[in-house]
């Protein structure tokens, strides 16, 4: 039974706008749409991520998007593939020209081999989208003075890697994310690189905002079942995070009396 | 006329309107989204506009990515 007055589960908000869930899921890489669908169902997921590319236009497929109701997730398109501040804002405006509301996840990662973001086009792209009304959720390096930079130039979240993207490696850089929440005043989202629950609910725990998570319910035997692990696992970190975690001691503190033995003291 | 669509030449044997092509290629014209020469167009609203010889056109949809 929730106690009254104590917080145990709150809302998060981004760009005044409430979100009840602290998961959100990217739809790249499920083996076919209804898996993708499943996990976003069970996920309890309001964001949704989605890229943009050229049609095949030898072949043209379905759009994807008659696979998301609109009205219960909120698009977020990437600018995935860009590798400077022109290609991610050119990515943008396509994207609202495409009727999404003015959400964009920044995304500018001229490297293949780690896809780690650039930080200087990130926040040129940054400063350009801001100025033309976009809410911008940037992808950057766990970076503390980059984030700071970001928020100051209007960004809506940071979003700071815990490692590199589909690696599933979890909190390498909790170190640093550590500081990014300590000083942000705009909610911090963990994304990349988180690939089991444990790894959600200990950013969740450090005091993130959200996490993001995609290859890790993408790449699955169960989809659906995983994202519900990932979902139980965003709550119990959140729940942690606001109930105050216990000090961590380097001496064991009896948690029985230490009176009272059958023995003479 | 030729045309450059996302990157190849694109050959047709008469003029086309931007809808008409959409039919050649069998696209819904509500589930992508076009540049015309580096400008971004409402794709539903410029389905009359004429194409013109050499124009670049880059036809864009939402795909899965995270």
């Amino acid at each position: 039974m929730p106690i009254k007055g104590i917080k145990t589960m709150d809302s998060l908000v981004i760009a005044g706008r409430k979100f009840n869930s602290r998961l959100m899921v990217g739809t790249g890489k499920f083996s076919s749409n209804q898996a993708m669908q499943s996990a976003m169902e069970a996920s309890g997921c309001e964001i949704v991520t989605v890229a943009l590319r050229r049609v095949d236009i030898n072949s043209p497929q379905d759009s994807m998007l008659q696979h998301i109701n609109r009205e219960r997730y909120l698009l977020l398109p990437n600018t995935s593939g860009a590798r400077d501040a022109v290609e991610a804002v050119r990515l943008a405006r396509l994207a609202r020209a495409a009727g999404c509301e003015p959400w964009i996840k920044l995304e500018v990662t001229p490297d293949p081999y780690y896809l780690l973001p650039d930080p200087i086009e990130t926040l040129k792209a940054a400063i350009i989208l801001v100025k033309e009304g976009f809410n911008v959720l940037p992808y950057i390096p766990a970076d503390p003075v980059l984030a700071r930079h970001l928020e100051e130039a209007g960004t809506v979240t940071v979003m700071p890697l815990g490692a590199p993207i589909g690696t599933n490696r979890g909190m390498r850089t909790r170190d640093l994310i550590r500081i990014i929440i300590e000083q942000a005043n705009v909610p911090v989202v963990v994304d990349a690189g988180l690939g089991a629950p444990s790894h959600v609910a200990e950013a969740m725990e450090l005091g993130a905002d959200a996490v993001l998570v995609n290859t890790a319910l993408a790449d699955t035997m169960n989809p659906a079942l995983m994202a519900e692990a990932f979902k139980k696992g965003v709550e119990a970190g959140r729940m942690a995070y606001l109930a105050g975690l216990g000090p961590q001691r380097d001496k064991a503190q009896a948690s029985s009396p230490l009176t009272g033995f059958l023995r003479e003291e | 006329m030729n045309l450059q669509v996302n990157g190849k030449n694109y050959q047709s044997d008469t003029d086309l309107t931007l809808g008409q092509l959409f039919k050649q290629l069998d696209l819904s014209p509500e589930r992508v989204v076009i540049e015309l020469n580096q400008k971004i167009l409402q794709t539903t609203d410029n389905l009359d506009t004429e194409l013109r010889e050499g124009d670049q056109l880059e036809i864009i949809q939402f795909v899965g990515g995270g």
